[in-house]
Order: structure tokens, then sequence, then C-alpha cells
């Protein structure tokens, strides 16, 4: 695999493949030195378009953790506020021959467009609102490890899906792997043609009790601003996860960062029920995974220990 | 006391103006040409005689001999139509002639066998007072290849807030008003342009969309938007617009046009007005004829255009209005982008693509070789537009000015293979292998356009 761009372009296998890779790794970061040598030479490039924490620093530790080198590149404080754009930064970049360009960008379809423009393989750190695969094969890891298998599980989405990447991605990942999702939220925040990703659409929590696994999404700020629902009240009363309606053998999951008392009550957050740090422990291994898969994996580079060469190889 | 009666007197009319650079007068003899031109139904093989830019004779093919001085042009297992016209592209001219100028923009017109344009005012600074108006007829006399017509804006700096001095473009030469890119979003503004229509005349053309509906969208709002994670455009942004305009129109007994109708709905209301007697015509583009949103599932920012193809129920409903009459002529809205620009991601992009030199082969290809439309449909609907506007109609009679395209529709080509005229390459329709070649446009009397294979032998 060269790239990394999109979940619909993954099918059960090849998520099988590096879930199984992350597996493996899970213990690396179990030691006391958290590091293998596995692409030591290699260099891994951070461009994030967005503000982002856990992802960046995800995708930081699990390249040192194979030993490769990362240099970051945050589009503040850097030449894009001077007005360069994406395809000259990306240019630029690509001169210092990078094995591999995690992009993080507010528009969809960046990721791809970066693999048009550099030889090194891309990742998609989450393209706008349309995918965030690392944030669902982490997802799909986390619930291997949580239920063994996702078939046949039903997994309910809540929230404000129409501006959600992770919603997108999940949806397609789950589904992949067997489970029969669901998607629920306010009807203001439910995008039109949804349901034509197979997934079923909801507007209210009454049947969540049929929830193997309740996945809540991010109830972002500015939306209140935009007036899709008419409070953060009304929503939580509407749509928050909280101890009344979160059933003791549902598995409770989020992408962080959490808005307590929103989306979920903090009692749910701090529940036996929710796995939302092992989901961020799960986000290094898989992201190792992800990083071996595009650069030494099956289909991609081939693996070697030797030094590499100074100019960039097109698989 | 009631105001005096207007008199047409105070209002000085003038003839709506299409302007090009000085030419030699065609002298050409086309012999063994099949011509058609649904208007005044030729349709069989003639030999065509062009003096002074004049059409002199038309005779049954081999009974013409060409005088001195005269080209002789071999039609045999050619077509010959009037020239097509185009009520709505962007020149670009003044102010971002780094995506297209008037010598460029009428090239790429010439060759798409275009012999008339009217360009759309949402340029830097914008078309909406008189000097600008002047300057651009004067750029016209010297740049244009084919005539080109104007129209102003309906609304001062294109703001929607209040009205331009339309009389007075009007007595210029304005080939109508538009706020083209964008919609008279105020009913009230909308109403007074209708009323004061009854001073200036000149017809309304209107970009239907309702912002607050359309909002941050890119792309046509369905399953593959939601798939995509890309905001929608509803097709109701659209259609509600066309209701209300032509509510207006009808009330006020005004004029209007309604630009690239993208959505079923739209067909629906223009078609209901129509019915009611509301004084509505209306286009629709190559793109919203042959494709539909399925071609932007890989993000192509060739493909974003405003409106944004639709669904394939959209598709179908835009070429049965064409079939029916509802919609009365193909405008390409050619909306030509420099690289850089489109080089970005699909929502950062400018909505718009390039369309004068592909929109007869696109809607040949697509449309008339399946047997969706005739060949004499197409031709009528490519040579209507200016007609609507009271201007030009292309036709094929003799002492008419010679407006004539010879097309080759057995010729292949790739879109794109030998770069475009145009100073943008934003082609919606890029690498498309494309059937019906243009080999010569004449405008207006000139040769405009000429094929590089095409050889001409002097009598």
């Amino acid at each position: 695999m060269k790239h990394l761009l999109s979940i619909e372009d993954l099918d059960r296998e090849a998520i099988e493949r590096i879930l199984d890779r992350a597996a493996a790794f899970a213990e690396v970061s179990d030691r006391d030195i958290k590091k293998v040598p596995a692409l030591r030479g290699r260099t891994v490039l951070n461009l994030f378009y967005e503000a982002s924490t856990r992802t960046r620093s995800s995708f930081e530790l699990a390249a040192k953790r194979l030993s490769a080198d990362v240099v970051n590149f945050a589009s503040s404080g850097s030449s894009v506020e001077k007005g360069e754009s994406l395809k000259d930064t990306v240019l630029t970049l690509t001169a210092h021959s990078p094995d591999a360009i995690v992009i993080r960008s507010p528009y969809a379809g960046a990721a791809a467009l970066v693999a048009g423009w550099t030889p090194a393989s891309v990742i998609n750190a989450g393209d706008g609102k349309h995918e965030h695969p690392t944030q669902a094969l982490l997802d799909v890891h986390t619930l291997r490890q949580k239920l063994g298998s996702l078939d046949g599980r039903s997994i309910w989405i809540v929230g404000d899906v129409a501006h959600s990447r992770v919603a997108r991605s999940n949806i397609l990942a789950f589904q992949k792997m067997g489970a029969h999702v669901t998607v629920c939220g306010p009807p203001t925040l439910m995008p039109r043609g949804i349901e034509a990703l197979g997934c079923t659409v909801r507007y209210d929590l009454d049947d969540l009790r049929e929830a193997d696994v309740v996945y809540a999404l991010r109830m972002q700020n500015e939306r209140m601003d935009q007036a899709f629902v008419p409070s953060l009240r009304e929503y939580a009363a509407q749509y928050q996860i909280n101890g009344r309606r979160l059933g003791p053998r549902q598995v409770l999951m989020h992408p962080g960062p959490v808005n307590r008392g929103v989306e979920l009550s903090g009692e749910v957050v701090d529940s036996p029920q929710a796995v939302i740090t092992m989901q961020v422990k799960a986000g290094v291994v898989v992201r190792m995974a992800v990083l071996f898969e595009v650069l030494a994996g099956a289909g991609g580079r081939t693996s070697r220990t030797a030094p590499r060469p100074t100019e960039p190889q097109l698989a | 006391m009631t105001p005096p009666e207007p008199t047409p007197s105070t209002v000085q009319r003038s003839e709506v103006r299409l302007v090009s650079s000085p030419a030699r007068p065609a002298g050409l003899l086309v012999h063994g040409v099949h011509v058609l031109d649904p208007r005044t139904g030729l349709d069989g093989l003639h030999d065509v005689l062009v003096r002074d830019g004049e059409i002199a004779e038309i005779g049954v093919a081999g009974t013409l001999s060409s005088p001195a001085g005269v080209e002789l042009v071999d039609g045999t297992g050619r077509h010959l139509f009037p020239g097509f016209v185009d009520p709505h592209v962007h020149l670009r001219t003044p102010g971002q002639e780094y995506k297209e100028d008037l010598e460029t923009g009428t090239r790429a017109a010439a060759a798409g066998g275009y012999c008339a344009l009217v360009g759309m005012p949402n340029t830097d600074p914008v078309i909406d007072s008189a000097p600008v108006l002047g300057a651009l007829f004067d750029a016209a006399a010297r740049d244009a290849r084919v005539p080109v017509g104007f129209m102003p804006c309906i609304t001062r700096g294109q703001q929607g807030h209040e009205l331009t001095e339309m009389a007075e473009l009007r007595a210029m030469g304005a080939a109508g008003f538009t706020d083209d890119g964008r919609p008279v979003v105020d009913a009230g503004v909308m109403r007074r342009a209708l009323q004061y229509q009854r001073l200036c005349g000149g017809v309304l053309a209107l970009h239907e969309e309702d912002p607050a509906l359309s909002h941050t969208g890119a792309m046509h709002e369905g399953e593959l938007s939601a798939l995509l994670g890309v905001a929608g455009i509803p097709s109701v942004s659209e259609s509600t617009m066309v209701a209300r305009d032509c509510a207006l129109a009808g009330y006020e007994g005004g004029r209007i046009h309604v630009q690239h109708l993208s959505a079923l709905e739209s067909v629906a209301a223009v078609a209901a007005a129509k019915a009611r007697g509301v004084q509505v015509t209306c286009e629709a583009s190559p793109h919203h004829l042959t494709m539909t949103d399925e071609d932007v599932r890989s993000l192509d920012t060739r493909r974003k255009m405003n409106p944004p193809l639709r669904s394939a129920a959209d598709r179908e409903a835009i070429v049965e209005g064409l079939r029916s009459g509802v919609i009365d002529c193909i405008a390409t809205d050619h909306a030509p982008h420099a690289r850089d620009e489109k080089e970005v991601p699909f929502e950062q992009a400018p909505m718009g693509t390039t369309g004068l030199e592909t929109a007869f082969a696109v809607v040949y290809t697509a449309l008339v070789v399946p047997g969706a439309l005739t060949l004499s449909l197409v031709v009528e609907k490519m040579t209507a537009g200016l007609g609507l506007l009271g201007l030009l109609v292309p036709q094929i009679a003799v002492g008419e000015p010679a407006n004539l395209v010879l097309v080759d529709l057995a010729a292949e080509w790739v879109v794109g293979e030998s770069g475009y005229e145009s100073r943008s390459d934003n082609c919606a329709f890029a690498d498309r292998r494309l059937q019906g070649k243009v080999l010569l446009t004449v405008a207006a009397g000139a040769v405009a356009y000429r094929e590089r294979s095409i050889m001409l032998s002097a009598a």
C-alpha cells in the first residue's frame, strides 16, 4: 500500500492486516526502551493545517518508536501564513525527500491532491469533513481488543454527523468489519443522503439499548453560532450519553477531546464502559502499523535495512 | 397630481451593440456541403457562396462556380450550420486578464464555432457604469475576433442593493442586465429592476440561487456529498428563486431569462411560468446536459461549477427540457480560471469551467450520437441564445451576413490534446474523446477561425 487516503479504499483484509501488525507493535509500547529500528533512516513529515494535539503527537510518537526521523510543519508561523499554496508547500517540502507525508487539512480531498504532487507516501490525518482513516483504524483496533470481533455488533454513532470526518470513516470501517451502524443526531446535523453509506438513520436515542457500542461525537461550539441546534442545553437533553442512557454492558467511545456535560456526562466518561484512553493508546500502535504498511509493508516499498539513497523513489 | 406619462422620446434608445475588431470580409465558396439550418429549413447538399462577407448564393451541390478571388472550401462529407451564439460567457476583462481577455476569449469562441457572444459583468471592476462599458466596447473594437456584446450589472457594484443607471447603459448598447455569479437576493430590488425595465428595456438575465440555502456548499447536495463530506448545494436553492422571479416577472409584466438551469425542479418552475404566460426564457449548459455529480467523485476542481453538476434525474430533466422546448438555448457559462486557482482543494477552488471550445462536440457526442437529441434541435438551441435578447439570430439565407460554422461530424479529437485557445485550461471535459470538430468559423462576414488541416484554394 503506497498511501492511506481513505477507509473507502481499504477492504476488510487490508484493515485486518494493518491491525494485526498494530497488535504486534503494542508490545513495543510496553517496553522500557520503546523503540524498534523498523524505519531507521526514513523521514516522516507531519504537515498540519489544523490545530491538532493528539493526532499529531500520536503520529510523531509512532514514527519515533519505529526510529524514523520526524519533521513537524504547522501552518501557523510558516510560509503558509505568507500565502504559499498547498502545492508549493508540498513541492518545497518534497525537495527534502521525505518518505512519508502525514497531512491534516480543513479541506476534503487534500491528502489525495498531495499524493499527486509528491513521490512520498501520503497518510491522511483528516481532510475536512471527509475522512480520518487512522482514527477509524484505531477505533476498530480498540473494539477488536475489547470485543474480539465486530461481526454482527450494533454500533451507534451519536452527535454531529454532518461535520464529522470521524463519523464518515467509522461508518465505512465498522461496516467493513461486519458491524451494523446506526447514526443518530439532530436532523439539522444529519447530512442528506447519508443512508446511502449503508447505515440506519435515527433522530432519537429511544432504542439506544440495542447498541453494543455507543460512539459519541464531539459537539463543536462553533456549530452553536450557526444555530444548527437551539441550545447546548436542548442538545444535551436530547442526545447526551449519560448514566441513565448508557447500559452496563455497552462500550462507550469518543474521539476526544470530550466536552463533559455536553455530549457525554462526567460519570460515563469516568465509567468502566468508557474506552476513551484505550483509543488514545491504540492511536500510537495503529499509526506505527500504518507507517510501516506504507513505507515497508506489502505492496509498498520493500523493507530495507541499509540506508536508503537520498533521492526519493517511486514505488 | 398624476405624474406625466413618460414619453418614449425621453429615452434615447439605440441599438444593442455587438462589437468586433475590423476584419477583411470573406469571399468563400463552400461546395458540396450538407447545409443544415433549422430556421430556413435547409437540410441537404448545397454550394454556398459568400462574397464580401454576405451569403451571396445558395445552390444545389455542384451548380455554383466560383468567381475570381473567392476561396474554395471542400465541404464534402462536412456540415455547414449557422454560427453558434452564446449569451453567457465570462471574458474576465477588465481586471482578470490573467484568466482570459477579449482576444483569447473570442479566439476560443471562434474555435468552438461561435459567431457572437455576450460577456458577463462580474469583472474587476464590475461592469456597472457607462465608462466601464464604453471602455469595453473600445477594447472589443481592437481585440475581439468575433462580435461581443456586454450585459452590465442589474445592481451597482453587483451588491444587490441599488439599480445601475440602466437607461444610460441601455442607450450605450447594453445587451441586457445581469448580476451573474450572484443572485439578486432581495425580492424588492428584483421587483424594482423589473419595473424599471419598462423604461429602459433589456432582458434581465438571472443567476438563480438562494445563498441562505446554498450557504458554503461546493457541490450538489446528495448521496455523494454525504459520502465526500463536502457541504451540499441543494436543488431547492435554485428552484425556489426561479419560482420567485417568475412570479415577480409575471406580476410586473417583465421579461426575464433564467441562466444555467441545473435542477429538475427549476425546469418545472420555468415550464409552469411559461404556461401562465410569463415572459421567461432559459438556458442550459453543455456540462449540465452531459455530466452529473458522479463526475465530481474524484473532486476534480475543473468540474466544480455554480450551479453544480447535479443528479442523473436532474440531467435527464434538462435534456428533456431542451427537447420539449421549455429550455430555449444552450449557453456555455464559459468561466476561465488560472491553473493555480484551480490547483487547490475542491472546497477552496473557484467555480467554473471553460466551455466555448468544446460545447458543440460535447453535446453532439453525448446526446446526438446516442440519439437522445436530433442534430437539428442542437443546432437550433446553439444558435438561439442571442435572439432571446433581441440580438442576432444567424441564418443561412441569401443576403444575410455570413455567420457560419463548418463541422466535420465524423472527426474525433481529445479535449486539450493540442492545448486551448482560451488562456485558461480549467475544462471539465479535459481528456475526453469527442466526435465533431469545428473546421471553419465565419463571424459577421469574416473568417474568424480555420482549423489547421483545412486547405483553402483560390479559384
